[in-house]
């Protein structure tokens, strides 16, 4: 999806002037307090431009009206920031609406088959899908085995295998069968559908605020408060003194002290957050979920397809009991013959490489023994009844001793090394001998190991799963550097890690795909569904990663922090701002009554107009100029938490200080030419 | 000689503040102590009078048993008020106390304020003035002590103890065996205590005087021990019974800072980090050096107008002043007495430089240079949890104090509470200048900075005045009660809920992406959350009142 879409594009810019406008409805703006006080202070102005005498005051009508039009722009660029947030989303559900359109379904009833709208289409109804139609709701396959292309959701155009039972049976409504046909039970009510949240999500009609962006907002209205106060009390103070303040003085002032950049940029920094989120093709289900992310303490990751390529390559031959090497490859060759898995790939990729060749014609014929779960070994059954096998070291061994076999002395202390060193061993065997092992190594993906460090550096823990036994997954997890591992882990094992970090107080995130992984990716914090996986699982989670790539959750955790620093960080600018707009308005305001004031007027602003309409004028340009910050988000490395925040206190705090006594002096300059 | 004073003076503030902060820690534990052997009998007795049992509180519970025992002393000082020329101990014939005037006064007692629209020789009874003012120089720090205790276990997560239990112990273990002692020392050192009536002098030139006295020993000390600040006498540690000399001087300045400074060393000891108490003390004494500079910079350099008229001003600015103390020791202790929030004073501020009366009143308007037995630590922290609050999100997670989440409920009440001050003052400023600005002795800049000074005191619980004001009238007396009030209960109420909402929440462990609020860099956060916040706050006033002041002092 992420390929599809510009960043900015010329429709999204053009809507979201339109919108900027229709937000100016009084019941929309009542939501942001801040930029209500801002709209109301338009308004007073506006009058005041009309009726110039109103309050008793001085202030000449250009004036007025100059106060007002600034207002109003400031409230625009506010609204401006969030329709552009809320269009990039927009467009997004646009294309996926295209998707969504209506169908046809073969509603399967007793044993007729029934064409009836996809609409229609309840909970637990069964629908038949063919070749070249499109999947009329989300649902799991119940029948059948079917290629189907996905891309309007995911944007991979290459189509995945659905199958029935295990954990590619979850389809998604909209998609395409591109081959064969399958038996679908619909999981989901019309409206409900997967399709129908991800379009409401990045649109942002079921946005919430969430827990953090409450609070904030509550600190924000409460400084509005108090510069209200400030504000209406102060033409008392000036009575006392014989000083009139003007109306529309005050309310420049009052506009200037309320945080009204971050408070137009707020939402904005919200729906930009998320949205990164979707482009980054992961789905999240709430807001919340995306500020839990960069609160995560500890992250469980499976070992294989995560940290690792998890396709076990033949790496060496170890004969044992005084055995050939070239007759074990042969053997293991043989018993690989008809093994598509990557393991026997990999066994006759070595044979080519290290020049080994065997018979042939000895497995031609014979009887393929698929891998099985209960029996942890695969091999071939010859035509003269001789039996080949390759699997688990202990599977063999028990295989071998039942036949009358016996097991060579060295084979337990080869294969312990093997293990130790992280790879897995494959004994080889023909009916009661065993000829050796194959040494199968598991590769760390690169750059993980870094990837981790940065975690450590970020405060994160990371937690790797793996049913291999505790020497294969200690040094695998050495090797990648995770800081902890759980080795034969079963499902169970993943919830009580995640109860036990969490009864910590720590924040856990995981990502899962099985059915299996329901449980512990509901109890998680974070969690991440792989697109791939069943339904139960994506329900069960917050998050859904389209692409169905594990590794995903450490940018998701990354974006989540980004999101708080970037609130933060504005924040902190906004309210720093303050000390210059208060050198800027408050001797203009006081210059003419008490000349001596001049000495605060430290910016050697031109004239007190000129001074009030500048650091309006800078309010007001400050929010479009930081929109491109609030979308991108701030730069987030994963540095200690010690030097990123002197960092951003430096750039954001510091800056903030500094930037609005430059800004409002050279926009004085322009304003002095004619005020 | 005079900064060798001022320097020792210092160094003795900083040494007595850890050890007494790690007393005051251990006299609050929950767990048997060795203190217990001494104080034991004694509050045994006293728990087995009250019938108070001696279990945890909820914090509701707490703040509840807080507000009703205290409200129940407000009423019995103000019948006490009411009624005194009818009660013994009333040498001098004093009659009772006009009704707003009494609920000023008790108010103002029962809030460490001591804020005075009367004159103590001539306003109270010798029995008023020790069973009610005394009493609640005990009781009201006692209170506010307490109620910090409770706001820092709640912090730390631990129960929040038990409102009498802690109230008793402040007054046991710290302030009853502190006062004796001081009182002793100070009437050694020639404060009179006696039950005598005024005395009568005959002078030269053939007139009379009354001179008032009393019983000034055993006040004094808690005075400035309590930083309640309220003086027997009209003038308060200006006049000689009250301050007698520098030595005097010196052990009252220690007394108002001893507590202060002691309690950010009580919070890095309770939470089980030191390092977290020392921070705040270091920012703090940084804010205090910084505030105390610039009174001494504007005091000695003095009133230009003056200095222009060819008045010999050597010594600084000494209008208004004693010349027992000059001008260093009373501009140190214009900034200590307003720092601690004692309000006790031995210069009149209003004749203080513009600019040392502005760090005087924005000493009271941040209320986190130290600030007053208990209740200034509790803003302090709130203001460390603002801090974390907007600067913690930069570090990319949800903020975190001591463990906590910040999250909307916590900062909902501190948002609150945050408003209350910044209303508290301005309000009632402009309409006392705008409706009653007849009752205001000066006009212009400096009547100005006489109204928001009497509200940020009231506010603050400070209670030093800058004078010139005829406050004792109703509308005077009513408006600076109510703020009194609010300004120090509501701050409880809310912040005990804080810490009730933090205390209900799993602690979230520290680790590498943690904000830590116990390194130098978080002191500039919540400096910077201080001056930021506090002082964009009032900055419109100050430059009408003081800084226009100053900037048209023009000989």
């Amino acid at each position: 999806m992420s390929q599809k879409r510009s960043a900015l594009s010329g429709a999204i810019i053009n809507n979201a002037i339109k919108e900027a406008f229709l937000k100016l409805d009084p019941r929309v703006m009542v939501r942001n307090p801040i930029m209500f006080v801002v709209e109301v202070g338009f308004v007073i102005t506006l009058f005041l431009t009309f009726v110039p005498g109103a309050f008793d005051g001085n202030t000449p009508v250009w004036f007025n009206l100059t106060v007002s039009l600034i207002l109003l722009v400031t409230v625009l660029f506010a609204n401006f920031a969030e329709a552009v947030a809320e269009g990039r989303g927009k467009a997004q559900a646009d294309s996926l609406k295209k998707t969504k359109k209506e169908i046809l379904a073969n509603k399967v009833v007793g044993n007729v088959v029934k064409q009836v709208p996809s609409t229609e289409l309840r909970k637990g109804d069964i629908v038949l899908v063919k070749q070249g139609e499109s999947i009329p709701g989300d649902g799991e396959v119940i029948e059948g085995l079917a290629s189907v292309d996905e891309s309007a959701i995911t944007g991979e155009s290459a189509p995945v295998i659905k199958e029935a039972g295990g954990d590619f049976s979850s389809v998604t409504g909209g998609t395409r069968v591109i081959s064969d046909q399958i038996k679908v039970r619909i999981t989901s009510d019309p409206g409900e559908s997967f399709l129908d949240r991800m379009i409401s999500l990045v649109e942002g009609a079921k946005r919430q605020k969430t827990p953090n962006e409450i609070a904030l907002n509550t600190v924000l209205t409460s400084l509005t408060l108090i510069f209200l106060i400030v504000v209406v009390t102060l033409p008392f103070f000036g009575h006392y003194l014989n000083i009139e303040i003007d109306v529309p003085v005050l309310i420049a002032l009052l506009v200037c002290l309320i945080p009204t950049t971050i408070g137009g940029l707020l939402s904005a920094i919200g729906i930009a957050g998320m949205d990164r989120v979707t482009q980054f093709n992961v789905l999240a289900m709430s807001g919340k979920a995306v500020e839990a992310a960069g609160d995560i303490n500890t992250i469980i990751l499976d070992k294989t397809g995560t940290i690792t390529y998890g396709n076990r390559m033949a790496s060496e031959f170890i004969p044992v009991g005084g055995e050939k090497d070239a007759v074990l490859a042969e053997w293991a060759a043989i018993s690989s013959v008809k093994d598509e898995t990557p393991e026997g790939r990999s066994v006759l990729e070595l044979m080519k490489k290290q020049v080994l060749r065997y018979d042939e014609s000895i497995a031609s014929g014979g009887e393929f023994v698929e891998f099985k779960a209960e029996t942890r070994m695969s091999g071939i059954d010859l035509k003269d009844g001789r039996k080949v096998r390759k699997g688990a070291v202990d599977s063999i061994k028990k295989w071998v001793s039942q036949q009358g076999g016996t097991v060579p002395a060295d084979l337990d202390r080869n294969s312990d090394r093997i293990a130790s060193a992280g790879g897995t061993p494959l004994a080889v065997a023909v009916d009661n001998r065993i000829y050796g092992l194959i040494y199968l190594k598991d590769t760390v993906k690169p750059g993980m190991h870094e990837r981790f460090e940065q975690m450590r550096q970020m405060g994160i823990k990371t937690i790797m799963c793996t049913g291999d036994n505790p020497l294969t997954a200690a040094t695998i997890a050495r090797e990648a550097g995770v800081d902890d591992f759980i080795a034969e882990s079963k499902p169970e094992d993943k919830i009580a890690v995640i109860r036990r970090e969490q009864a910590e107080g720590k924040l856990v995130a995981m990502t899962g795909d099985g059915t299996n992984d329901a449980p512990a990716l509901a109890q998680a914090d974070v969690g991440i569904a792989m697109n791939t996986g069943t339904v139960a699982a994506k329900e069960a989670a917050n998050m859904v990663d389209l692409d169905s790539d594990p590794s995903k959750i450490i940018e998701v955790v990354a974006i989540g922090k980004q999101l708080l620093m970037t609130r933060g960080a504005l924040t902190t600018f906004s309210i720093a701002n303050d000390i210059a707009k208060y050198f800027a308005i408050l001797p203009a305001m006081f210059m003419i009554a008490i000349p001596q004031m001049a000495v605060l007027n430290i910016m050697k602003l031109g004239s007190p107009m000129s001074a009030i309409i500048s650091a309006l004028i800078f309010n007001a340009l400050i929010i479009p100029l930081l929109i491109p910050l609030a979308m991108k988000g701030v730069a987030y490395r994963p540095i200690s938490s010690a030097r990123l925040l002197r960092r951003n206190l430096l750039i954001y705090g510091l800056g903030g200080i500094i930037v609005p006594f430059a800004g409002i002096k050279v926009v004085d300059l322009v304003v002095h030419l004619w005020v | 000689m005079a900064f060798l004073a001022l320097g020792v003076t210092l160094l003795l503030v900083l040494l007595l503040a850890r050890p007494t902060g790690l007393y005051i820690a251990h006299a609050f534990k929950d767990e048997q102590t060795k203190l217990d052997r001494f104080f034991g009998p004694i509050e045994r007795g006293i728990f087995k009078i009250g019938g108070i049992r001696r279990d945890n509180q909820s914090w509701k519970k707490y703040v509840f048993a807080l507000l009703m025992c205290n409200a129940l002393m407000i009423a019995l000082v103000y019948i006490i008020f009411r009624t005194q020329a009818y009660l013994p101990l009333n040498p001098t014939n004093v009659p009772n106390m006009e009704p707003t005037l009494a609920f000023n006064t008790a108010i103002s007692f029962m809030t460490t304020t001591n804020l005075q629209h009367y004159s103590g020789e001539s306003g109270l009874s010798y029995l008023s003035q020790m069973i009610a003012i005394v009493f609640m120089m005990f009781v009201a720090p006692a209170s506010g002590l307490a109620a910090c205790i409770a706001f820092i276990r709640g912090l730390g997560g631990k129960p929040f103890g038990n409102f009498f239990v802690d109230m008793v112990r402040a007054i046991t273990r710290l302030l009853l065996p502190l006062a004796i002692v001081m009182a002793i020392v100070f009437i050694a050192l020639g404060v009179p205590q006696t039950l005598e009536p005024n005395a009568i002098a005959h002078t030269i030139s053939g007139g009379e005087q009354s001179i008032a006295r009393g019983p000034i020993g055993s006040f004094l000390s808690i005075k400035q021990l309590g930083n309640n600040g309220g003086g027997f006498l009209g003038v308060n540690s200006a006049h000689p019974f009250e301050n007698p000399d520098a030595i005097s001087n010196l052990l009252q300045i220690l007394l108002m800072l001893l507590i202060p400074t002691a309690m950010p060393f009580v919070y890095g000891k309770m939470v089980g980090n030191a390092k977290q108490g020392r921070v705040l003390f270091v920012a703090m004494s940084m804010l205090f050096i910084v505030m105390l500079g610039t009174t001494l910079a504007a005091e000695s350099t003095g009133n230009p107008v003056l200095n222009s008229l060819g008045i010999q001003h050597d010594q600084g600015s000494m209008e208004g002043k004693e010349v027992r103390f000059g001008m260093m020791q009373s501009a140190l202790y214009s900034v200590v007495t307003t720092a601690s929030e004692t309000g006790a004073v031995n210069t009149m501020h209003d004749t203080l430089t513009p600019v040392a009366g502005l760090v005087a009143i924005a000493n009271m308007m941040l209320n986190t240079v130290f600030g007053g037995a208990g209740a200034g630590l509790m803003n302090v922290l709130m203001y460390a949890i603002i801090g974390v609050f907007l600067s913690g999100l930069m570090v990319g997670r949800t903020p975190e104090f001591l463990g906590k989440k910040i999250e909307g409920k916590e900062m909902m009440l501190i948002a609150l509470t945050m408003l209350m001050t910044p209303f508290l003052v301005l309000a009632p400023s402009a309409w006392a200048l705008f409706s009653y600005s007849g009752t205001i002795s000066n006009s212009g800049f400096h009547g100005l900075t006489q109204v928001m000074y009497e509200y940020t005191s009231a506010a603050a619980n400070n209670g030093s005045g800058f004078e010139g004001l005829g406050d004792n009238t109703p509308f005077w007396n009513i408006t600076t009660g109510i703020v009194m009030y609010i300004g120090r209960f509501f701050s409880f109420v809310t912040l005990l809920a804080v810490a009730g909402s933090l205390s209900a929440k799993k602690a979230v462990p520290e680790t590498a992406g943690t904000f830590r609020t116990d390194t130098a860099l978080f002191g500039v956060v919540f400096l910077a959350a201080v001056l930021i916040v506090g002082a964009l706050t009032f900055f419109p006033g100050l430059v009408l009142g003081p800084i226009a002041e100053q900037l048209t002092l023009k000989p």
